[in-house]
């Protein structure tokens, strides 16, 4: 009989206790993130597909075609081309092409730049039916975002 | 006001009263599960997602009624409408204010645990009429839980009845005035208990209307939506705003019995018609904190075994009331003066 109403008076305190967690959580700020309108700014490490990086005085990228990426890469998935130019010390970038499809994001470019010139992209909210959507000309990338 | 007016303006009032708590308890909910789990909850239709409402009726209403086949036509259409309909009615009595009362019926309490078990019917006829093998275990279900619980409902409803000698809810209301430690819950004079036969009407009430933790008409985990599963469009719209419209029912009755539904908790009323709005604002305050805990209480608890449910009816809620009442006689016996 004293199990009886220990279990009841124990079970009664319980539900109380339940009842301010809850109500705790209900007063605090909510946690969750309105996706669409909102965005969350990617963590330093974050690895999204790669992008040239700029040189600060012309806006030009500071690619000299030397194609050790395009070497390093184990899918295959880099193509550039450059071309000599007059008044230019070294070559000329005129064509940059990933094709994301197969990029497995090893990093094999970006670590075997000696120039510095490309970098892991932060961009995430990557999503289409097409294949070609998934093929970055990040040459043209580089200029709109500038 | 004539006669014939009064009862119009009511009739409109309490549907409309109804309608709208149904729409907008369902937003409630939502925000306050939102809330409990730290997310927002609807914010697209409309400001503040105030329009979710309108949008879910309108889904609702465009929908086919379909009529599954094997169902009985007229006990499934029938069905929804037995739940709505007497919830509504017991709107009736209910003192919204002091002079705020569509009829005072001198059994007031009686109409309305009356109508509160056509309720169960509505649930068992809908379950069984839709010829649907969740839905009829599911209105098994609700019969022997409405049952086990109606019987402490009952007898803390009769307690309360010894305690004011009336059944006129009205009157219950008036028999509180004063100080808000008149209130039947703090009344420690007439019975010691009654602070938990407040905590057992209760639990009692989300029983009978069928809410969490004790939602075993719908029990979507084991039980698809229970009897509601063969229900198409407004016919769920209508079992779940007379769902809505009980929950309303029973915490008014809660408010009215325990908590001294139109009075203040200091002895102050207004005369004429500020007395109205005086009494209407206290009252509606009490009723909405108190489906506001209701609320709470779903997105806290997980929905009971079905054993367990009646384990405590049985075990703990009758034992306890019948107690009470005995307390209650006693006390009233021995202190006649209070």
């Amino acid at each position: 009989m004293s199990g009886y109403f220990k279990e009841l008076i124990s079970g009664t305190k319980s539900l109380f206790i339940g009842l301010g967690i809850t109500g705790k959580y209900f007063m605090e700020p909510v946690v969750t993130m309105q996706y669409p309108m909102e965005h969350v700014e990617m963590t330093p490490r974050f690895r999204g597909h790669i992008e040239l990086i700029p040189d600060e005085e012309t806006g030009e990228p500071k690619c000299i075609v030397c194609g050790m990426c395009q070497k390093g890469c184990p899918s295959k998935c880099i193509s550039l081309e450059g071309e000599k130019r007059e008044g230019v010390k070294g070559k000329v970038l005129t064509k940059y092409i990933l094709n994301f499809t197969t990029c497995s994001l090893c990093g094999q470019c970006v670590e075997s730049c000696k120039f510095g010139a490309l970098r892991f992209s932060k961009d995430y909210n990557l999503a289409s039916p097409r294949k070609e959507d998934f093929i970055f000309d990040l040459i043209k990338r580089l200029k709109e975002k500038s | 006001m004539p006669e014939p007016f009064r009862v119009i303006l009511f009739i409109i009032f309490v549907m409309a009263f109804a309608g709208l708590n149904a729409a907008y308890l369902v937003w409630c909910e939502r925000k306050g599960a939102g809330h409990i789990q730290r997310r927002i909850g609807p914010k697209e239709v409309g400001p503040f997602g105030l329009l979710q409402p309108i949008a879910d009726g309108i889904k609702l209403m465009t929908k086919q009624l379909f009529l599954p086949k094997g169902a009985d036509p007229i006990l499934f259409m029938a069905a929804p409408l037995m739940v709505m309909v007497p919830a509504i009615m017991s709107f009736m009595v209910i003192p919204f204010s002091e002079t705020f009362v569509a009829r005072e019926v001198n059994i007031g309490l009686l109409m309305i645990f009356a109508f509160a078990s056509v309720n169960v019917l509505g649930l068992l006829l809908g379950g069984w009429g839709s010829g649907n093998k969740y839905a009829v275990i599911a209105a098994a279900r609700c019969v022997s839980q409405n049952i086990a619980y109606e019987i402490p409902m009952l007898v803390t409803a009769i307690t309360m009845v010894m305690v004011t000698n009336t059944m006129n809810l009205n009157e219950i209301v008036r028999s509180q005035a004063g100080w808000f430690f008149h209130w039947h819950i703090f009344r420690l004079d007439i019975s010691l208990l009654m602070p938990v036969a407040f905590l057992i009407f209760f639990v009692c009430t989300l029983a009978e209307t069928n809410r969490a933790p004790f939602d075993m008409a719908e029990a979507e985990s084991e039980l698809i939506a229970g009897a509601y599963t063969e229900y198409p469009g407004m016919g769920f719209g209508v079992f779940f705003m007379g769902e809505y419209a009980n929950i309303v029912i029973g915490c008014a009755l809660s408010v009215i019995l325990f908590l001294g539904g139109w009075q203040s908790p200091v002895p102050f009323h207004p005369a004429g018609f500020l007395g109205v709005i005086w009494g209407l604002f206290w009252f509606l305050t009490k009723l909405y904190a108190l489906i506001f805990t209701v609320i709470w209480i779903r997105w806290t608890y997980p929905r009971t075994q079905f054993y367990v449910l009646l384990n405590l009816s049985w075990k703990v809620l009758i034992p306890i009331s019948l107690f009470n009442l005995i307390l209650t006689a006693l006390q009233i016996k021995i202190f006649p003066w209070l």
